[in-house]
């Protein structure tokens, strides 16, 4: 798996997912700087987390229209992979390559603690090392995510199984107390049409080495390595 | 010795009169999309005293400067502007007025 992330200014989280990635392949993936337009040879784009351009006017706005995306919107297109974590989700939303918006959490404060997730859908180049319904731990660090789609669009969402993880309690189920972010339908991850794009709000990617705090997101790394082997 | 002339640095002639618009784009959240900013803003008014206070609503106002002198043209480039980026048309409307 050849893997490229994306650095924005204002961006935090690239080094750990480069962590994340270059545990399960061996390799450093390759950074890409926001002005760069050749992404050839890369099978999967990363999007990671933090604060792009200073979250001016909207979370993601800014970073949405940056020449990097217009390159992996192309990527998309072509049946490519790509994974937005945290900001990395938000500017996929503003990007329109996901539907919806993530909206200020609805407590109105900054989340920064760990959430449960629960995995929907396991037949995915990210989730095919869960089990369906097993449920792992990750922090949340964010102001913005409470997931916002119209009615007709959320249940497009869950009719097609384009809902990748929930927000639920330790032992798997739905609860207001669970959803800490105030998220419709407690969606706090959702796949494109194709299954070849994923955006979630929880930092998986600080969570793949015991030293910090338990390993609980790597099968979504080994999962996209093993999918992705080439 | 003859003291060198400083000319304006600059790529063209000095604009003349080119009359300048402000486009002002209003952006607010859509009605149904929850507005936390504008309920906490509600809450604390009514902790301050202030009563009768219904519903509040928070958006953004941007004022955009354009180098046109006609307002139709000037209308239909900040509508533009607000559908591209000042707004995100999931969760939020926009009006734009020329001044």
């Amino acid at each position: 798996m050849r893997a490229g992330i994306t650095i924005f200014p204002g961006i935090n989280r690239e080094r750990d997912m480069a962590i994340a990635f270059r545990k399960v392949t061996g390799k450093p993936p390759r950074m890409l700087w926001h002005q760069e337009t050749d992404l050839s040879g890369l099978d999967l784009i990363v999007i990671p987390g933090g604060f792009s351009f200073g979250d001016y006017l909207r979370a993601g706005a800014m970073a949405a229209h940056s020449p990097i995306m217009g390159a992996i919107r192309r990527h998309a297109e072509r049946g490519g992979y790509v994974l937005g974590a945290c900001n990395g989700f938000q500017i996929l939303t503003e990007a329109g390559l996901l539907p919806g918006a993530l909206l200020r959490n609805a407590s109105l404060r900054f989340l920064s603690m760990d959430c449960h997730l629960r995995v929907e859908r396991t037949d995915t180049a990210f989730t095919g090392h869960y089990q369906r319904g097993q449920v792992f731990r990750a922090p949340l660090a964010h102001g913005d995510g409470n997931y916002f789609a119209d009615e007709a669009t959320l249940d497009r969402l869950e009719g097609e199984g384009l809902v990748a993880f929930r927000y639920a309690t330790g032992d798997g189920r739905l609860a207001p107390e669970a959803n800490l972010n105030g998220s419709a339908r407690a969606i706090a991850g959702i796949f494109s049409g194709n299954l070849r794009i994923l955006g979630l709000m929880p930092h998986a990617e600080d969570r793949v080495d015991p030293l910090a705090g338990g390993t609980d997101g790597l099968p979504l790394f080994e999962g996209l390595a093993a999918a992705l082997a080439a | 010795m003859t003291p060198r002339v400083r000319r304006p640095c600059s790529d063209g002639p000095a604009p003349t009169g080119v009359a300048a618009m402000k486009a002002i784009v209003r952006v607010m959240p859509k009605p149904g999309v929850l507005d936390p900013e504008g309920k906490a803003i509600a809450r604390a008014l009514g902790h301050l005293g202030f009563e009768g206070i219904g519903e509040v609503r928070a958006g953004k106002l941007i004022e955009v400067e354009l180098a046109t002198a006609d307002a139709k043209a000037a209308r239909e480039a900040a509508a533009a502007m607000a559908e591209a980026l000042l707004a995100n048309t999931v969760i939020e409307s926009f009006s734009v007025e020329i001044a």
